[in-house]
């Protein structure tokens, strides 16, 4: 009985390290979510484009894009990834004190993007575009709200991961818990950059 | 040295040569932050028929180089990247015969 039970044990110490597949699970199902995440970004920017010149005679999003403090809010999510990456080469090496500065780093330039994007929201709906002022808001709103609802997660994330390791509960051998974490913070970047280049410079 | 010591090292020195530097990072993160502005200047300045192209263009180098660099893709292995570029060849496939059916591009 003792030695059946023996390997059962050393096996289950060891479910950390071995898997089925010989790759670490969360980060597959992190990748096939990234993956599946696609179809949802996938269908709401088609029906942005479906939709985006449909006006019903009233101003579309296009007619009061502030395309200066777009650009800015756009290079600074854009820097937010290479604090990321930074942050995750910090603790890979070891150095947890600098992993928390740039995981703080990016959580703050995440906040300066999502603090950008509410300033553009209320300047629209101050200048007549709301949520239901057309098929063409609707859509907008819908597209960058749920970009901005992704980069808030990534966010409440980072700010877990800052805690984790400020509580001394994420050190070098826990880096992937960060990597995964990282992977959605960039993946969040990537989804912007074809949002920048989709919604606000190609021309209606 | 134990097994799992041993493992550990090898990952530690598979991770030191695969990963690119903390500058190279600030490099690639330069590089990106100049195609924007690139994307940017076109707001300002005509280029005519190009235009579109050259903004699809830029926006593909700056994704790929993100999910090739930032996300490790390039480095890790080949399973995430199937995973994630079939998920998103998928969603290409789909969105652009989707477009094609309300005539988008008519």
């Amino acid at each position: 009985m003792a030695t059946a039970v023996a390997p059962a044990v050393l096996d289950e110490s060891h479910e950390e390290h071995r898997t089925a597949t010989g790759m670490s699970n969360t980060k597959l199902a992190m990748w096939i979510f990234l993956g599946s995440e696609c179809l949802l970004f996938g269908g709401l920017i088609s029906s942005y484009l479906l939709y985006k010149t449909r006006s019903n005679g009233t101003a579309v999003p296009t007619d009061v894009f502030d395309i200066p403090f777009t650009s800015v809010s756009s290079f600074v999510l854009l820097m937010s990834s290479m604090t990321m990456v930074l942050a995750l080469s910090a603790l890979r090496r070891g150095d947890e004190r600098l992993s928390r500065v740039w995981t703080i780093t990016t959580a703050m330039l995440g906040g300066v993007f999502i603090g950008g994007q509410v300033y553009e929201f209320t300047t629209f709906l101050r200048e007549g575009v709301g949520f239901t002022t057309n098929p063409a808001s609707s859509a907008f709103f819908t597209l960058t709200g749920f970009h901005g609802a992704h980069v808030a997660i990534g966010i409440t994330m980072l700010m877990s991961t800052f805690v984790m390791s400020s509580k001394g509960k994420l050190h070098q051998k826990q880096s992937e818990t960060l990597e995964i974490v990282g992977l959605y913070w960039h993946f969040v970047d990537v989804v912007w950059i074809v949002l920048f280049t989709v919604v606000y410079l190609v021309p209606a | 040295m134990t097994a799992t010591e041993s493992a550990a090292t090898t990952d530690a020195e598979h991770d030191a040569h695969e990963h690119p530097s903390d500058w190279a990072y600030v490099k690639i993160a330069l590089i990106l932050g100049a195609i924007t502005a690139l994307e940017v200047s076109t707001y300002y300045v005509s280029i005519g028929k190009v235009l579109i192209p050259s903004l699809l263009v830029m926006m593909v180098l700056k994704f790929w180089i993100v999910i090739m660099y930032f996300m490790h893709l390039k480095f890790d292995g080949k399973i995430f990247r199937q995973l994630f570029l079939g998920g998103l060849g998928l969603a290409a496939v789909v969105f652009v015969v989707t477009l094609s059916t309300f005539q988008f591009w008519a």
